[in-house]
């Protein structure tokens, strides 16, 4: 795998809730190369902010990249004001991705981890329950139509099921043999002891800050049960050995 | 290169090919960044810090980016010298660059055996770190006091094989009077500056940026601080002075060189530029085609009032 560092050209730029934006890169070096659970590192125009920020790739096309994102920053706020034809750079993609594996899933995201579930949707050949957690809006939903049956947990109850991911598996009755999950801590931690409990694989996604993306700089590390072979420490490395990890590799 | 130039430059003895040298903790062991840059083309490889036995380092968050720069609170994680010594050491031996190694410890013992440790191993340089300002045992006691960092260094020099770079901290009132307890110790050469501490909140969370609360600011924020600082240890002490502090293009290193250093070294800006050393070895080549200049070590100190 090679990882292209260089320019990419913004194709569209939408919208499609609050904060949160849909961007889709033209990068043919970057998108050959991808797959679903990578994400790529993208950098700011703005001289005062160095460090690239790594953001979960949502699509996969030919020559493309789609990410979703939330601005939460001086980074991502200026990445939504980029408009078609505007170029950015970037590197990647960057990460190990999700492993495809045989048997009945559940895809599970949570808010903005919700994103990279849907490459992972459309390139898995198999029976899918897709649940998403949201806080309040609901965004990108629809978009997992065509890939499984979709079950919807809000923070407020005004979509699917009042609660969490977990409340929605409960009450819907979702079974499968492998996880597969993006979102926030506390929410994987739970999908965590939920998997060893079934004895079902899980694969996680994680997020943490990060500096050169890339395995050098030890910032975005995460422990992990028992020696890791690279760090010979109980510390993987989010952005090279992750950012998905088996739910019995690590500690959250 | 043409011909008639040269870039090479001597550290202790050590003859480096260009002044170019990656700081050490923004470039792991090279391996990472061999995908964008032809190792062969540095100067000098710096490693992360290691240390007797493997540390695991500090929780996350790790790292807080700045305005024009970065804080990090590592910890030194680091495999221990036997993995580096098995693994890193062959891996960097493969290219026709110089080894430096970066030494950590929590006490004079714990350097002591590291630095007998490589001197069987085909390192070039040791870099003492004694400058580390985000674990509390982690050398930053030695860096912080002139009595210390003598004893310190002469404990090294005492069993060390090869040349011996004491690194630095900038978290002190007179960096002179530390270079000079450094040399007086018998330091071959002196690297500066190390991270400067400092700290962030993030106030809609109210919390600190960083697990460790402080971390060590890095990146072109703190550039003129490293400039000014290795200007007056190049005229306090007669060792060769590697600078760092913020180098992120060639202008940033012969800002250095012209200040006084012998060599440079790249830290954060590898972050967010792979291939930032090898602009600077193209960028310093093309700054002496343009001035006409033959052989580097001219310009070293070379700044005067215009």
């Amino acid at each position: 795998m090679s990882t292209y560092k260089g320019i990419a050209v913004v194709k569209s730029q939408e919208k499609i809730a609050t904060d949160v934006y849909s961007m889709v890169l033209e990068c043919k070096e970057a998108a050959r190369e991808a797959k679903p659970g990578q994400f790529i590192s993208l950098y700011c125009k703005d001289g005062s902010a160095l460090l690239p920020r790594p953001i979960s790739i949502c699509e996969i096309g030919e020559t493309t990249l789609r990410i979703v994102y939330r601005v939460v920053g001086k980074g991502t706020n200026e990445f939504c004001k980029l408009v078609e034809n505007d170029t950015i750079e970037i590197m990647g993609p960057l990460g190990n991705g999700f492993p495809i594996e045989e048997g009945k899933a559940i895809l599970i995201g949570g808010g903005i981890g919700i994103p990279p579930m849907l490459e992972l949707a459309k390139t898995l050949n198999c029976e899918k329950n897709i649940v998403l957690g949201f806080r309040d809006e609901i965004f990108l939903a629809n978009e997992f139509e065509a890939y499984g049956s979709i079950s919807i947990a809000s923070e407020d109850g005004k979509t699917g099921v009042k609660g969490n991911v977990l409340d929605a598996i409960k009450q819907n009755g979702i079974e499968g043999d492998v996880i597969y999950a993006c979102g926030p801590t506390p929410m994987l931690r739970a999908i965590q002891a939920y998997a060893i409990e079934k004895g079902i694989k899980a694969y996680l996604s994680l997020e943490e800050k990060m500096a050169c993306g890339i395995g050098a700089c030890l910032a975005c590390v995460c422990k992990s049960n028992g020696i890791d072979h690279h760090t010979n420490v109980d510390n993987k490395r989010i952005c090279k050995d992750g950012p998905v990890f088996e739910a019995r590799e690590i500690k959250l | 290169m043409g011909i008639d130039m040269n870039t090479s430059v001597n550290i202790a003895g050590v003859t480096l090919k260009n002044p170019v040298m990656t700081a050490s903790g923004t470039f792991g062991s090279g391996a990472e960044y061999s995908q964008f840059v032809d190792l062969n083309r540095l100067g000098a490889v710096v490693t992360k810090g290691v240390a007797n036995i493997p540390w695991p380092g500090n929780p996350t968050p790790r790292i807080a980016e700045t305005y024009g720069g970065m804080m990090n609170a590592i910890g030194l994680q680091n495999p221990g010298i036997d993995v580096f010594a098995k693994r890193d050491i062959p891996f960097l031996k493969e290219y026709d660059t110089k080894i430096v190694v970066n030494v950590c410890g929590k006490s004079e013992k714990d350097y002591v055996e590291v630095v007998e440790r490589l001197g069987e191993e085909p390192v070039d340089l040791l870099e003492i770190n004694v400058s580390c300002p985000n674990v509390k045992e982690g050398g930053i006691a030695f860096g912080q006091d002139p009595k210390a960092l003598n004893q310190i260094t002469k404990a090294v020099k005492k069993v060390a094989k090869q040349p011996v770079i004491m690194k630095l901290s900038p978290n002190v009132t007179d960096i002179t009077e530390m270079a000079k307890a450094a040399v007086d110790g018998g330091s071959d050469a002196l690297s500066l500056i190390n991270t400067l501490t400092g700290m962030k909140i993030d106030v809609h969370k109210r919390k600190f940026a960083l697990a460790n609360k402080t971390g060590g600011l890095s990146g072109p924020a703190i550039k003129p601080v490293a400039v000014r600082m290795v200007y007056q240890v190049a005229n306090a002490v007669n060792v060769p002075i590697i600078g760092m502090g913020g180098i992120a293009n060639w202008e940033d290193a012969m800002e250095f060189i012209l200040a006084g250093a012998t060599a440079v070294s790249v830290g954060t800006a590898n972050f967010y530029n792979p291939t930032a050393t090898i602009e600077i070895v193209d960028g310093i080549e093309a700054y002496m085609k343009q001035y006409g200049i033959k052989d580097i070590n001219e310009l070293v100190g070379a700044v005067n009032i215009c």
